[in-house]
C-alpha cells in the first residue's frame, strides 16, 4: 500500500502534524513564532551543506537548525541587539547563505521549489520510518519535559525557584524544534514549517480548557489540515506545503465562527489577559 | 517537606554578605540575614532597592556575585513572583495552575484553595481573575505544595486595604499552622505585617533592620486603621541619615555627597559592624530607628 506516493505523503504528513501540534502550542504560548521561522529558514543552509559534504539531509538540517538556535541563545545572553533584530539577521542570512552555496554547486541539480514549499512526490518509505520514529521520540520527550516546560512558560523564575531547571527544558525544547523542522521539511517546505506549528495550535485554543487538551486538539486539527491539503494538492496539482497551509487556515477561520458559548469566551478573551 | 519540628536549629536560608552585580553596577550589596523555621522576615525598601533581587538570591534563582548563600539541603520553596503574566493563548484554570510545578492530591488542592477563599473559582481561567483574586490563586498554589520556605514578592499588590489585612491574616495562619519560614517583600516602606520577626530595610544595601512596633501600641494609628488592622499591621518606624539621590549618589546627613554608601567604598559615617546590627527601637544607638521618626520619615517620603 505504501508504494503509492500519495499514501506515503499522507502517512508522513499526519505523523508530522502529530508532533507539530503540542510543539506548536509551546511556540505560541512562549511567543516564539519568529524564532521557529528562523530555525526553519536555516534548514536551507542544512540542505546546501548536506549536498556539499554528502551528509544525510535530515541529519544535516537538524545540526544546522540546532546550531542556529544555540547561537541565538548565546547572542541573546550578550544582550547587545534586541531578539527580533537578531532573529532577522540569523533567519535571512542562513537562508541566503544556503541559496548562495547551492548556486555555486553547478554540478548538482536540486528542486529548490520542492525544498521551499514541500513536495509530496519526494517522500520515500525511509522518510516515513524516520518521521514516525523521530515523531515518537519527540512525543516521549515532550511528555517527559511537559511540567518543566509548561511551568517555565508561565514563569521561568518560578520554575527555577521550585526546582524545575527551566534552562535545561528550554534547551531540549529547541532541539525538539530542530528535529521537527528536519523531518517536516520535505512535506511542508522550509518557508512554511512554522505555519504547521502555529495555525493548528491557534485553532485549538478556542476549544481547549487546559494546556493538555489544547496540545491534543492541535495534533488532530493539524492532521485534518494535512489530509485536506494533500488531497487539494493532488487534485489541483499545487505544491503540497501551501495547500496544507490553506487547509489549516480554512479550519482556523471556521473556528472563529462564533457559536453559542464560544461567542462568549471569544469576547472574554478579547479583553486581554491578566498582566 | 522537611520536618520543621526537628531539633535542628540551622536556618533554612542564610545570606552572608551577598551582592549581585549587573552590567558593572551593584544592584544590591552586603546583604546579611537568615530565615529560620516559623520565622517571618520582611524586606522593605524603595523601588529598585534590590528587594526582589535579594529574594531571588535567597532561593537560588540568581547567583550572588559576592558572598554566599547557604540553604538547608532539600529545601522546598513556594514562590509567588512579583510579576506574572499568563498569555491568553494558554488555557489555564485556577485548578490547573495549582499543579504547575509538581503533582498534588485533589484534597491538597481543595484545602489550599479553601484557605485562600478561591475554592469557588477553581474552574475559572486565570486570565479572567481580578488582581486580588489572581494574587490569592498564586498564594494558594505556593502553599499547596507545603513548602519549607514561602517567598512572597509583594503579595498584596492590587489588593485593597481590607483585602491586604485578610491576606496578612492568612499568611500568619499559614506560618502558625505549618511552621514554614516566610520571606515577605512589602511595597510599603512603613507598614509591615505585625507578625514579622525581622524587618530588613534595603536600599542597595541593608540600610537598617529591626523589629516592627505593633500598631496597637499607638492610639492614633489604631484610630486610623481600626481594631482589625491593629492585630495585623505594624509600623516599622525608621529614619535614615542618608538619602539615595536619583543619579545613584548618596547625600549624607552632614550635607556631604558620595558615590556610594557601601561601607567598603570609601567615605562613610557608619562603621561596618554598626551598619547591619539588630536592635530594638529603644536600643539607643540613635541613628537607625527612632520612636518619633515615623512622621518625619513619612513627610520626607511623601
Amino acid at each position: 500500500m505504501l508504494d503509492d506516493f500519495f499514501i506515503r505523503a499522507l502517512v508522513a504528513g499526519i505523523g508530522i502534524a502529530m508532533v507539530a501540534g503540542p510543539l506548536g502550542c509551546f511556540v505560541i504560548w512562549r511567543r516564539m513564532a519568529y524564532f521557529g521561522d528562523t530555525m526553519a529558514h536555516s534548514a536551507l543552509l542544512g540542505v546546501a551543506l548536506s549536498l556539499l559534504l554528502e551528509l544525510n539531509l535530515m541529519v544535516s538540517v537538524f545540526i544546522v537548525a540546532s546550531i542556529v538556535s544555540l547561537l541565538l541563545l548565546f547572542l541573546q545572553k550578550r544582550g547587545a541587539l534586541s531578539t527580533d533584530a537578531l532573529l532577522g539577521i540569523l533567519s535571512h542570512s542562513a537562508l541566503s547563505i544556503g541559496l548562495v552555496i547551492v548556486a555555486f554547486m553547478t554540478w548538482v541539480r536540486i528542486d529548490l521549489v520542492g525544498f521551499l514549499f514541500g513536495d509530496i512526490l519526494a517522500v520515500s518509505e525511509a522518510d516515513i520510518d524516520i518521521i514516525w520514529g523521530g515523531g515518537i521520540l519527540v512525543i516521549f520527550a515532550l511528555v517527559y519535559l511537559w511540567r518543566p516546560l509548561l511551568a517555565s512558560t508561565v514563569n521561568p523564575e518560578l520554575a527555577e525557584a521550585e526546582g524545575l531547571q527551566p534552562e535545561r527544558a528550554r534547551l531540549f525544547f529547541m532541539l525538539l524544534m530542530a528535529l521537527v523542522i528536519a523531518i517536516a521539511m520535505k512535506i511542508v517546505g522550509i518557508l512554511l514549517i512554522t505555519s504547521l506549528l502555529i495555525i493548528p495550535a491557534a485553532t485549538a485554543r478556542r476549544f481547549a480548557g487546559s494546556p493538555e487538551i489544547m496540545a491534543v486538539l492541535a495534533s488532530l486539527i493539524g492532521a485534518l489540515a494535512v489530509a485536506g491539503g494533500l488531497f487539494g494538492s493532488l487534485h489541483f496539482d499545487t505544491p503540497s506545503g501551501p495547500s496544507i497551509v490553506v487547509a489549516a487556515l480554512a479550519l482556523f477561520v471556521l473556528s472563529l465562527v462564533p457559536v453559542g458559548r464560544r461567542l462568549e469566551s471569544a469576547s472574554h478573551s478579547s479583553h486581554g489577559g491578566h498582566h | 517537606m522537611l520536618n520543621y519540628r526537628s531539633p535542628e536549629t540551622r536556618p533554612l536560608v542564610s545570606l552572608n554578605n551577598t551582592g549581585v552585580r549587573r552590567n558593572g553596577r551593584w544592584l544590591v550589596r552586603g546583604v546579611e540575614f537568615s530565615i529560620n523555621r516559623g520565622e517571618i522576615v520582611t524586606l522593605i525598601g524603595p523601588n529598585g532597592s534590590g528587594k526582589s533581587t535579594t529574594a531571588k538570591t535567597a532561593i537560588g534563582v540568581l547567583k550572588p556575585d559576592e558572598g554566599h548563600v547557604e540553604r538547608v539541603a532539600g529545601l522546598k520553596v513556594g514562590y509567588v513572583p512579583q510579576k506574572l503574566a499568563v498569555d491568553w493563548t494558554l488555557p489555564l484554570t485556577v485548578e490547573r495552575l495549582m499543579t504547575l510545578t509538581g503533582p498534588l492530591k485533589g484534597r491538597e488542592i481543595e484545602e489550599a484553595l479553601a484557605a485562600t477563599g478561591m475554592l469557588h473559582m477553581a474552574k475559572a481561567e486565570v486570565q479572567h481573575l481580578s488582581g486580588g483574586e489572581f494574587q490569592r490563586a498564586l498564594l494558594a498554589r505556593a502553599i499547596a505544595r507545603k513548602p519549607d520556605l514561602l517567598v512572597l514578592d509583594e503579595p498584596v499588590q492590587g489588593v485593597d486595604f481590607s483585602g491586604e489585612i485578610a491576606l496578612y491574616e492568612l499568611i500568619k495562619q499559614i506560618r502558625n499552622r505549618t511552621g514554614c519560614g516566610i520571606l515577605l517583600i512589602s511595597h510599603d516602606l512603613h507598614i509591615v505585617m505585625a507578625e514579622t520577626d525581622t524587618v530588613v530595610c534595603l536600599n542597595g544595601h541593608v540600610c537598617c533592620r529591626g523589629t516592627p512596633q505593633a500598631v496597637s501600641r499607638s492610639p492614633e494609628y489604631l484610630k486610623l486603621f481600626g481594631r482589625r488592622a491593629a492585630g495585623t499591621l505594624a509600623f516599622y518606624s525608621h529614619h535614615h541619615d542618608h538619602t539615595h539621590l536619583p543619579d545613584g549618589r548618596v547625600l549624607h546627613a552632614d550635607g556631604s555627597i558620595t558615590e556610594s554608601c557601601f561601607p567598603g567604598d570609601g567615605h562613610h559615617h557608619h562603621d561596618e559592624t554598626e551598619d547591619v546590627h539588630d536592635h530594638d527601637p529603644d536600643c539607643g544607638c540613635g541613628h537607625h530607628t527612632r520612636l518619633q521618626g515615623f512622621e518625619q520619615a513619612e513627610k520626607r517620603d511623601a
